[in-house]
C-alpha cells in the first residue's frame, strides 16, 4: 500500500518529536489563524522542545520538499503566522525558558517561546525590565516580538524591539545553526541580526534571543488629559513633542473608546470628554516634573478640561489597564474586531483621523480610536458582527481606504504589527517594483528557495523564487 | 506621497553619477577614510550629494543628503533645540558616518547610532535608486536594509539620502572626572550619557534638566572637566560590557566606553570572528547586491 506524503512526513517528523508531532483537529484549527481576520490550512504542527529538535524538523521539511512557519503565540494582526502555501507550523511554546540573566552585560537569553510580560516580570526585581511592551504582552512571545519588530506604548522614548536585541540564535532555512549579533559593542561585518528583525520569519527560526535590559525608571507620573474635542487632544499631542518633550508614553483614546473602556474597567476614565491623552513621564525626578509642566502647560494652550495625576502606582495601573484592555472590551459594541496599523507625521494625526472616522461612515462601521499618538501610530478599529452579510467586504475596502489616506498624509503602511499577509500585496503602495525586489535579494541570501514562512511580506510578484506557488490558496482572505 | 514621487533632483544626478559601469568609491569627509582599508586605486571617487532638504521639528525628523558634513547638520537642529548624537567630527559626513557604523561617546544613553536612521535612498550597483525604511519615526513596512545599509561601508549601495530621527537636546551637560571604580559608577547612576575609563581615571557625562545632573553628580566624588579625554586613535576593539573589567595597565594605552564595551587603544586592533556560516550569508548579500564587485572595491566589511 502506497504510504501517503503527509503521513510519510508525520512519520519522520514523530521519529524526533513522538505525540509533539500533530495533525489533530484541533491543534489544526488553532493553528490555522492568528491574531488577524485571515483564514489559512495548517495540516502538521510541531512543538519542539530545544534547538537541536527545530533543527531537525527544518531538515525535515527540506528533504520532504516542504516549507516550514515559525509560530509564537499566535497574537500577530498581519497574518504573519497564517498558514499559507502548506507549511509544517514551528511553534515555539515549549521553547520557553528563561535560560539566563547576565546584569553586568544588561542581557537577558531567553528562549524565542517565553511571554513577554513573563520576562518583565522576572526581571523587576532585579531593577530592570525588556522596554517593548505590547498591548498584547501578557501572552505574546519575544520570538513574535523579534519576527515582527514589535512596538508598545513605552516604544515612544526607548524604541522598537530592533533597538533591545542583541543577538539572535537561528535555524536557519538550509537547517544550520548560527547566531547573529553577538554582546559586544559593534559586532563584526554586516548587521545581519538587525535584517532579520522584523523579518517576519521568513529569514529562519529564532531560537534563543539576547535582549538587553533597561533599567526601571526611578521615577513615573501618569496622567490622564481630557479634552472636549479630539482635534484639540491630536494638536497637543503634536504640541508636545514640538516643545521638545519626549514622554515615555503618549497614548490616545476617542470618546467611544472611553465609553467601552470606562464600562469594562472602570478607571474613572471622563465619558463626557470626545478623548483622553494618557502621558507617562520617566527617568530622574527633576526631569519627570519638568515633563508634567511641559504637558500641562501645553495642554492648557489646547482646551484641555481635566487634568488627572495618578497619586500612586494603584492608581498609574488602574490608568493603564484602561488602554491595555481596550480591544477586549470592543466586544460589547459588536462581536468582532478588525485592528489597523498605518502611521502618519504627528501634525497629520488630526486631518488623518477625520478622515478614518468618515470612511467608516461611509462604509456603515463603527470605528474606536486606541492609539500609540506620540509616534503617529494610528490603531483605528473597525467594529462589527461577522453574522452581517457582506460585512468582511465593506470592512477590507474601508481598511484599504485608511491605508490609503495614511499614506497620502506622508505615512506608512504599518509601525508594528507587519505586513504578513495582510498588507503583502500593498507594498507597492509604498515600494517601487525595483525597491521590493532589492529587499527580495536580500532575504533570498538566506532562503533563496522560499521555504520560511512563504508568501509572506513580499507580493508574489516580486518574489525571483516562489517554490510554493505565486497565488494564496483559495478560503485565505486577503 | 509614496517614495514613489519624492526623490529629489539631487539623487538622480547622483544616481547618474554612480552610473552603471565602472569601479566607484564614495568620498565623504575621509575621517575615517581607512576603516575596512584603502579603496583600489581605479575606483573612480564620487560625492553624494549635500544639504538638508527638509528638518520639521515638530515631527523631529530630518532628511538630507548623505553628503551633507555633521557641522551643517547640527547647526540646523541646534536652532530648534535638537540634536542626533552622532558625536564624530565636524567635517564627518552623514552618509559617511552611517557607512562606517560606529557609534559615538554618548551610545550609552543614547543607543546605537543605527537606530537613529528612518528612511535611507542608496545608489545600487545598477545605478538605480532603492528606498527603504519610511519616513515616519515608527516603521516595520519591509525588509530592514536600513540597519544593513548601516556599517556596510559602501559595498552594497553608495547612501544618496537619509532621513534621521532626532532628539531633544539636553538642557544640561556636564563631565566629571577622578578617581573611581567605574563599575560602581555604572551601577549607581541612572542612564548616563557616557562613562570613560582608562584603568586609573573616569570621566562621566551626566545629561538632562539641572537638578537631575546635579543630583547624580552628587552621589560621585568626581570634579567637573571641560569635556571627554582625547581618545587614543590607534585601534578600536568591540568586545562585551564586563570584559573590559579584565582590562589591565598591561593593555598599553586605552580609553574603554564602559557598559558599551568599546576599547580605543594606541595599538592596533585585531578583527573580530565571523562564523563560517554568517561570512558565507555576508557574501551571498554582497554578490546578490553587487555581482561585478563595482561598490567601494578593496575595502572590506567581512575579513578576508
Ligand atoms: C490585543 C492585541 C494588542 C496588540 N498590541 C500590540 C502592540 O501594542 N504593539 C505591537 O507591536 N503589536 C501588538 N499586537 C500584535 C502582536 O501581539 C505582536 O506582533 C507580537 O509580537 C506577536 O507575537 P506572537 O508571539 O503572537 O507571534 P505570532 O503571531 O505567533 O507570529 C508573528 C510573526 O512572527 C513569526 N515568528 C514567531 N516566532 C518566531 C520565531 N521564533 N522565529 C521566527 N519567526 C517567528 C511568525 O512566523 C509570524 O510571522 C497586538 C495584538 C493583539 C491581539
Amino acid at each position: 500500500m502506497q504510504i501517503s506524503p503527509h503521513v510519510n512526513l508525520l512519520n519522520d517528523l514523530r521519529s524526533v518529536l513522538g505525540d509533539r508531532a500533530r495533525d489533530g483537529d484541533f491543534e489544526l484549527g488553532l493553528y490555522g489563524k492568528d491574531g488577524s481576520v485571515l483564514q489559512g490550512q495548517a495540516s502538521i504542527v510541531c512543538l519542539p522542545v530545544d534547538t537541536a529538535e527545530v533543527r531537525q524538523i527544518v531538515e525535515i521539511c527540506r528533504h520532504h520538499d516542504r516549507p516550514f512557519l515559525a509560530r509564537g503565540s499566535g497574537t500577530g494582526l498581519a497574518g504573519g503566522a497564517v498558514p499559507v502555501g502548506d507549511p509544517v507550523i514551528i511553534a515555539t511554546a515549549k521553547m520557553n525558558q528563561i535560560i539566563e540573566v547576565d546584569l553586568e552585560n544588561r542581557i537577558a537569553w531567553v528562549e524565542p517561546g517565553v511571554l513577554n510580560l513573563d520576562l518583565t516580570k522576572e526581571l523587576t526585581p532585579r531593577g530592570f525590565h525588556f522596554a517593548p511592551d505590547p498591548s498584547s504582552q501578557q501572552v505574546c512571545s519575544i520570538g513574535g516580538n523579534v519576527a515582527n519588530n514589535s512596538g508598545g506604548p513605552h516604544c515612544l522614548a526607548y524604541g522598537v524591539t530592533s533597538a533591545h536585541v542583541a543577538a539572535i540564535e537561528v535555524v536557519l532555512p538550509d537547517g544550520s545553526v548560527t547566531v547573529l549579533g553577538d554582546l559586544s559593542a559593534e559586532p563584526p561585518g554586516y548587521d545581519l541580526r538587525g535584517l532579520f528583525v522584523g523579518s517576519e520569519g521568513t529569514m529562519g527560526v529564532a531560537t534563543k534571543v539576547a535582549v538587553r535590559l533597561t533599567p526601571n525608571p526611578p521615577a513615573i507620573r501618569t496622567l490622564l488629559l481630557d479634552f472636549p474635542d479630539v482635534r484639540d487632544g491630536a494638536a497637543t499631542v503634536s504640541a508636545i513633542i514640538a516643545a521638545g518633550l519626549i514622554p515615555a508614553a503618549l497614548e490616545m483614546m476617542d470618546k467611544r473608546a472611553i465609553e467601552i473602556v470606562e464600562a469594562f474597567v472602570n478607571a474613572g476614565y471622563p465619558t463626557e470628554a470626545d478623548a483622553v491623552l494618557l502621558v507617562e513621564l520617566d527617568g530622574l525626578p527633576g526631569g519627570v516634573e519638568h515633563g508634567v509642566e511641559v504637558v500641562r502647560s501645553v495642554a492648557e494652550r489646547h482646551q484641555v478640561g481635566n487634568i488627572r495625576v495618578a497619586a500612586d502606582n494603584e492608581e498609574r495601573e488602574l490608568l493603564w489597564k484602561g488602554r491595555k484592555n481596550a480591544f477586549g472590551a470592543v466586544a460589547r459594541i459588536k462581536p468582532d474586531y478588525y485592528l489597523h496599523d498605518t502611521v502618519v507625521p504627528r501634525g497629520k494625526l488630526v486631518e488623518v483621523l477625520d478622515k478614518v472616522y468618515k470612511i467608516a461612515d461611509a462604509y456603515d462601521l463603527i470605528a474606536v480610536n486606541v492609539f500609540h499618538a506620540g509616534d503617529g501610530n494610528l490603531h483605528p478599529i473597525l467594529a462589527y458582527d461577522s453574522d452581517e452579510k457582506g460585512v468582511l467586504e465593506r470592512v477590507h475596502a474601508a481598511g484599504r481606504a485608511i491605508i490609503t489616506a495614511s499614506i497620502e498624509a506622508g505615512g506608512v503602511l504599518s509601525g508594528e504589527h507587519g505586513i504578513g499577509l495582510e498588507k503583502r500585496d500593498y507594498m507597492g503602495m509604498l515600494f517601487t517594483a525595483h525597491d521590493m525586489a532589492t529587499q527580495d535579494m536580500v532575504r533570498e541570501a538566506f532562503d533563496p528557495q522560499g521555504f520560511a514562512n512563504p508568501l509572506k511580506v513580499l507580493p508574489s510578484g516580486s518574489r525571483c523564487s516562489d517554490s510554493f506557488g505565486q497565488h494564496v490558496p483559495d478560503g485565505a482572505w486577503v | 506621497m509614496s517614495s514613489l514621487d519624492a526623490v529629489p533632483e539631487e539623487v538622480h544626478k547622483f544616481s547618474a553619477e554612480v552610473g552603471t559601469r565602472d569601479p566607484v568609491t564614495v568620498v565623504g569627509g575621509r575621517t575615517q577614510w581607512n576603516v575596512g582599508g584603502a579603496p583600489d586605486g581605479s575606483a573612480r571617487e564620487v560625492v553624494a550629494p549635500s544639504g538638508i532638504w527638509s528638518h520639521e521639528p515638530e515631527e523631529m525628523t530630518v532628511r538630507c543628503g548623505a553628503g551633507t558634513p555633521l557641522t551643517e547638520l547640527s547647526e540646523q537642529l541646534a536652532q530648534h533645540g535638537q540634536m542626533v548624537p552622532f558625536d564624530m567630527p565636524p567635517n564627518a559626513t552623514v552618509g559617511g558616518v552611517l557607512s562606517v557604523g560606529r557609534s559615538g561617546l554618548r551610545r550609552l544613553r543614547y543607543g546605537h547610532i543605527r537606530d537613529l536612521v528612518l528612511q535611507i535612498r542608496h545608489i545600487d550597483s545598477n545605478g538605480e535608486i532603492v528606498t527603504s525604511g519610511g519616513p515616519t519615526v515608527k516603521n516595520v513596512s519591509g525588509y530592514d536594509l536600513c540597519r544593513l545599509m548601516v556599517g556596510s561601508l559602501g559595498k552594497l549601495g553608495c547612501l544618496a539620502e537619509v532621513t534621521l530621527r532626532c532628539l531633544p537636546m539636553p538642557e544640561t551637560t556636564r563631565w566629571l572626572t577622578g578617581a573611581a571604580d567605574p563599575f560602581e559608577v555604572y551601577a549607581r547612576l541612572y542612564r548616563p550619557s557616557s562613562i570613560l575609563w582608562n584603568g586609573e581615571q573616569v570621566w562621566v557625562c551626566l545629561e538632562g534638566v539641572s537638578s537631575d545632573v546635579e543630583a547624580e553628580a552628587a552621589l560621585l566624588d568626581l570634579t567637573e572637566v571641560e569635556g571627554p579625554p582625547l581618545l587614543p586613535s590607534g585601534g578600536r576593539s568591540s568586545v562585551e560590557p564586563k570584559a573590559l573589567k579584565d582590562l589591565s595597565a598591561d593593555d598599553g594605552n586605552w580609553i574603554a566606553e564602559i557598559g558599551v564595551g568599546i576599547i580605543h587603544s594606541d595599538k592596533p586592533s585585531t578583527a573580530q570572528q565571523i562564523s563560517k556560516t554568517n561570512e558565507s550569508l555576508m557574501r551571498e548579500i554582497e554578490r546578490r547586491l553587487d555581482p561585478n564587485g563595482r561598490l567601494n572595491p578593496g575595502r572590506q566589511v567581512v575579513s578576508l
